[in-house]
């Protein structure tokens, strides 16, 4: 590095001799954040979302890019037309590139059968067929035909189910829509909480 | 009140921060001392769970002073309507209203209903009690069997009518009766009473933000009642900058409550059929009454649609549209209830969709417990949460309850796909629909509820194929031919084809419907959800409408589709005059347009278009039709709000102070210590901590709540694995004021426990002038707090906080008081494993606890006081009250 270099290289003279004078932007750069670049950078393409967490809904961009493994999710930030949040995303939402990537999240099912004391793999296709069976079976010991009076009730005790208020519309409406069916209904979710 | 805003919905609570900066006056009024607060232009501390008797107090101020905005009052709400003169009020019984049964603890409502109006009502309490009743009429008002005839008194001098009722009811919550149960002073409370209605009336409005501080109450749905009355009162309701805005806390907790995960219901808040109705008529007529006005007379349409989008063409009017494949309730089926029946080995298998109820549902215990006594359990979910482990990670382990070699419970763990890795709609906490699109594939066996459920569903189907079992023709008849993409045997069912059925179609074109209006009874359209119908208007899937805000006004009809028919503020009518001009210029939302003959303004009206200001109907007039044109609550049965409720809520037509289930005071107003139609269950694995007038309540004497962090997501499954948020709140704390700090030798960081007769956990101490004691009554209670984010599993962990309470249920909801119990702390950790089962117990034994403790709900003196029946002398009435002549009483006649 020659002098003139040298003495470049301290933002004190960047910041006297450069356009930002207060000394926060340019000026103070190192030459590592300055070849930083945003992630967002590589995205070959951008999709709409809504961030998963509170209700209040605020929009979100995920950025995805490609390499040989397949496409990714590079970046989850706020959507600035959002006229609820205005680009803005708290903590959580914030966070959310690390909840869809992260490393915790599992990707096998996992099956514990009765008294044992560990997990085991099972496969998916495996796994939904030994549930359709026991489903009818839960059904059937819970079945309730009619009341004390002999009016029908038609329905089954047997089978329970939690959770809705982190899914879909869609994903709810099929999830009662089958249980009705079946005869179900104690069919619950956050919203009781 | 009841909200920490700022904590909890951050993004939203931006815009509390720019009505700030326009000059608003944002007051918070709650137990702690949060981040709202220290945003807020005044923070008001009270007793948790003395809301109402606070705004009863405010309710009180407005009617002593007459600060009503008295022409909206009249002209809008029920308040020149008279109430039956069986009608008894908390007054005249000690804190009970007439028809209460102490043997069931449930009421009667037959006398409470309006003079000559006839509505439906149930002498089967008991039923009532067990249904959760007012989720039954979501959307709308409660049947009434007909929306005109009522008995009114324009002047509201008459003493039966309900401007009066409310008078009388609220008459002792005087600012020193708020002072000594809330702990508030009478400056600070005529401080917020003067900001509350200075801030409201022609050319004003008041917001009023809510969200799980009340509803988690024994008498939850009682205290959004005391808020929206006050709303009414200062006409802040359906008007731009007003409301009783509730902030949900999931992100589609709305849409799951619309299209409900929810026993007691079917989509669009179509009550669940109950094993009383023998047809679809039956329960059509249980829905509306003959001469109900209102869009819920059309209840017929919304259900033959709903029941063709079931069973498709299985179902024909000859066959009653498949009614009879629904399952029919008889009782209380909520989730709490079942967990019970599960310990009881009556339940066999279990699904958690999304869900962590071994941390976060009331009583972690026995949710745990219920899990280890089944024959399998089904967990969904992004990563391995406590629910799904319980049989090695749950606390009970450590205390022998449960034993993995011991419990026969079968666990199947499905991975879930992620909300980028599908395509679907979320709906917000404004009730509006927003789209997400798939983003990229899930990895391995990660897939969507929706693959789960339709697969599951085909799968079932083809087992029972060739079935002649009578129970399984729902099953084969169900219609499940819905759109996939991809191919193979598990292909991925389309999310948008699912979003089109619930939107609807007319079965005799194909097209897609634009409008509820479009529904028809007689099997010729299917929609999934009536409210949803819409969404799909033009054929354009409009919850993924994503205009600018920068492109569009204020109102953004064009970003999202906000249910019903895009309408953003509901029962916008009400910000016109009953002429239908706006009640001022600076606060116009929607108004008559008298040229082109129809309403029209800046939001989607939510009125029948051309229906005038001055429109009579026709005596005997039922439905939409049946709104005359200064009716703006149109789903109400009599087209008015109501200030007093003569049915649809089963603990009261008023809202009146109760104490909490577990309180350390008794009630200052009333023998009537606790909500005496609330849910207890006495059960030796429920145990309740003493409350007034039952001894040992000292032995817990503070005063319990639990909270959010921004940080964290409610149960921690989504929150407590990621490293960012587990760094910005590593550990679980409960928060102490110096006071009870030096009181109980606690010390900031240290260890502390608090204990309950349920459980005992561990926090680290946070000593804080934020938690500040109450002097109440010549006493002083000091409160503490705690988030419950925490749980065995994940990058931080910590004790369950949630297993400090134990199950007492608002008997409207079935939702449990979980806001407000009461505790003690200690220094030090807490002990462990068979000790702690000990140490639990012989709390139980000093506080006296017993099955029995809190279940006697009644503690009225009904005899001592059954004396002050309302006055009789009745002043002139407007010719309105008609006692004399029901058939020719009714207001549109008159008027
Ligand atoms: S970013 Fe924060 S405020 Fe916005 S929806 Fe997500 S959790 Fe709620």
């Amino acid at each position: 590095m020659g002098v003139s270099d040298w003495i470049r290289s301290w933002p004190v003279y960047r910041q006297l001799t450069g356009a930002d004078r207060l000394g926060r932007g340019e000026a103070a750069a190192s030459p590592n954040s300055r070849e930083r670049r945003p992630r967002t950078v590589d995205a070959d393409r951008v999709a709409g979302s809504v961030c998963p967490y509170c209700a209040v809904g605020c929009a979100q961009n995920v950025y995805v890019g490609s390499d040989d493994t397949g496409e990714h999710v590079l970046q989850i930030e706020g959507n600035p037309d959002s006229p609820v949040s205005r680009g803005r995303l708290c903590p959580k939402g914030s966070a959310s590139n690390q909840l869809v990537t992260g490393e915790h999240r599992e990707d096998r099912v996992l099956y514990r059968p009765a008294y044992g004391t560990e997990w085991q793999e099972l496969d998916l296709p495996t796994a939904m067929d030994m549930l359709a069976d026991r489903v009818l079976d839960a059904r059937r010991k819970g079945w309730q035909e009619a009341d004390a009076d002999g009016k029908p009730l038609r329905r089954t005790q047997g089978i329970a189910s939690l959770g809705g208020a982190t899914l879909d519309n869609e994903e709810n409406y099929l999830i009662k829509k089958l249980f009705t069916a079946l005869g179900a209904v104690q069919i619950e979710n956050q919203a009781r909480i | 009140m009841g909200s920490n805003m700022a904590e909890a919905h951050p993004v939203g609570f931006q815009w509390v921060m720019e009505a700030k900066a326009r000059g608003a006056r944002v007051l918070h009024i709650d137990p702690r001392f949060t981040r709202t607060s220290a945003l807020a232009d005044k923070h008001v501390p009270l007793r948790a769970g003395s809301d109402i008797a606070f705004l009863g107090g405010v309710i009180n101020h407005i009617l002593s002073n007459d600060l009503d905005f008295r022409e909206y009052v009249q002209a809008y709400t029920n308040a020149p309507f008279l109430v039956s003169e069986e009608f008894a009020d908390t007054e005249d019984l000690d804190g009970l209203f007439s028809g209460y049964d102490p043997e069931t603890g449930t009421y009667d409502t037959s006398t409470w209903q309006y003079e000559n109006g006839l509505p439906e009502h149930s002498a089967e309490g008991d039923r009532h009690r067990e249904q959760s009743a007012g989720e039954q009429h979501g959307s709308g008002g409660p049947k009434l069997e007909s929306g005109t005839g009522i008995a009114t008194d324009e002047t509201l001098r008459h003493p039966r009518c309900v401007f009066q009722i409310l008078k009388r009811h609220f008459s002792r919550y005087t600012p020193e009766m708020v002072e000594r149960i809330c702990g508030v002073s009478r400056e600070d409370f005529l401080d917020v009473c003067r900001a509350w209605t200075s801030a409201s009336g022609r050319e004003h409005t008041a917001a009023l933000v809510y969200s799980v501080g009340w509803t988690q109450h024994s008498m939850g749905a009682q205290y959004i009642r005391a808020g929206a009355i006050i709303q009414l009162l200062l006409g802040n309701i359906g008007r731009p900058g007003g409301g009783v805005l509730a902030l949900r806390g999931h992100a589609s907790i709305q849409g799951s409550t619309d299209i409900p995960t929810l026993y007691n219901l079917l989509p669009g808040y179509l009550p669940m059929p109950d094993a009383r109705h023998a047809g679809k008529q039956d329960y059509v007529e249980s829905i509306r009454g003959t001469h109900q006005k209102g869009y819920w007379h059309n209840a017929d349409d919304y259900i033959v649609s709903l029941l063709k989008e079931y069973w498709g063409e299985a179902a024909t009017a000859e066959n009653d549209y498949c009614f009879g494949h629904l399952p029919r309730i008889d009782g209380d089926h909520g989730t709490y209830r079942t967990v019970m029946d599960m310990i009881d080995g009556k339940v066999f298998g279990y699904f958690l969709l999304g869900q962590n109820p071994a941390v976060g549902s009331a009583h972690g215990r026995l949710q745990r417990l219920g899990m280890a006594n089944l024959d399998w359990l089904v967990v969904r979910d992004l990563t391995m949460i406590e629910s799904a482990e319980f049989w090695r990670n749950a606390p009970e382990i450590e205390t022998g309850e449960i034993a993995a070699e011991r419990c026969r419970t079968e666990v199947f763990f499905f991975p879930a796909a992620s909300h980028v890795e599908k395509e679907g709609t979320f709906t917000q906490t404004q009730r509006m629909l927003q789209w997400r699109d798939r983003a990229v594939e899930p990895r391995g066996d990660q897939r969507s509820e929706l693959w789960f459920i339709y697969h599951l569903g085909r799968l079932l189907q083809r087992k029972v194929a060739g079935s002649t079992d009578d129970r399984d023709r729902p099953l084969q008849d169900l219609a499940w031919d819905y759109r996939t993409e991809g191919d193979g045997e598990f292909p991925e069912p389309s999310a948008d084809d699912v979003l089109r059925r619930i939107n609807g179609a007319d079965l005799t074109t194909g097209e897609l419907l634009d409008s509820y209006l479009q529904l028809r009874s007689d099997g010729t359209t299917a929609a999934g959800c009536w409210i949803y119908s819409g969404v799909y208007a033009g054929g354009v899937n409009r919850a993924r409408n994503r205009t600018a805000r920068t492109e569009q006004d204020e109102t953004a009809l064009e970003w999202g589709w906000a249910w019903p028919a895009n309408r953003r503020v509901l029962y916008n009518r009400a910000s016109a005059d009953p002429q239908g001009r706006p009640w001022s210029e600076r606060k116009k939302l929607v108004w008559w347009d008298a040229g082109r003959g129809e309403w029209t303004g800046h939001d989607v009206p939510d009125f029948p278009k051309n229906t005038p200001p001055g429109f009579e109907p026709e005596y005997g007039e039922a439905g939409p039709g049946a709104l005359a044109g200064d009716d703006p609550f149109i789903m109400q049965a009599d087209g008015k709000a109501w200030l007093f409720a003569p049915s649809g809520v089963v603990d009261g037509p008023l809202p009146t102070h109760y104490e909490p289930h577990e309180s350390p005071m008794p009630n200052l107003l009333y023998g009537q210590q606790g909500s005496p139609a609330r849910k207890v269950y006495a059960r030796g694995d429920n145990p309740s901590n003493p409350a007034p007038p039952e001894s040992g309540g000292e032995v817990f004497p503070f005063v319990f709540t639990a909270a959010r962090l921004t940080e964290h997501h409610t149960a921690g499954g989504m929150s407590r694995q990621l490293a960012y948020l587990s760094e910005l709140q590593p550990a679980l704390f409960v928060e102490v004021s110096p006071q009870l700090a030096a009181e109980r030798g606690l010390a900031n960081l240290d260890w502390a426990h608090v204990v309950t007769s349920r459980a005992a956990v561990d926090a680290r101490v946070m000593v804080t002038e934020r938690m500040r004691p109450l002097r109440l009554d010549g006493r002083v209670v000091h409160q503490v707090w705690m988030p419950y984010h925490w749980g065995p599993s994940g990058k931080v962990d910590g004790d369950i906080v949630n297993d400090l309470l134990g199950v007492v249920l608002d008997p409207n909801t079935l939702i449990q008081e979980s806001k407000v119990a009461t505790c003690d702390i200690r220094p030090g950790r807490r002990p462990r494993g068979r000790e702690l089962l000990e140490y639990l117990a012989e709390y139980r034994r000093r506080a006296g606890v017993t099955v029995e403790t809190g279940t006697h709900v009644m503690t009225a003196d009904t005899t001592a006081s059954e004396t002050a029946a309302p006055e009789t002398t009745e002043p002139e009435t407007t010719g309105r009250d008609t006692t004399a002549a029901p058939d020719t009483t009714d207001r549109e006649e008159d008027a």
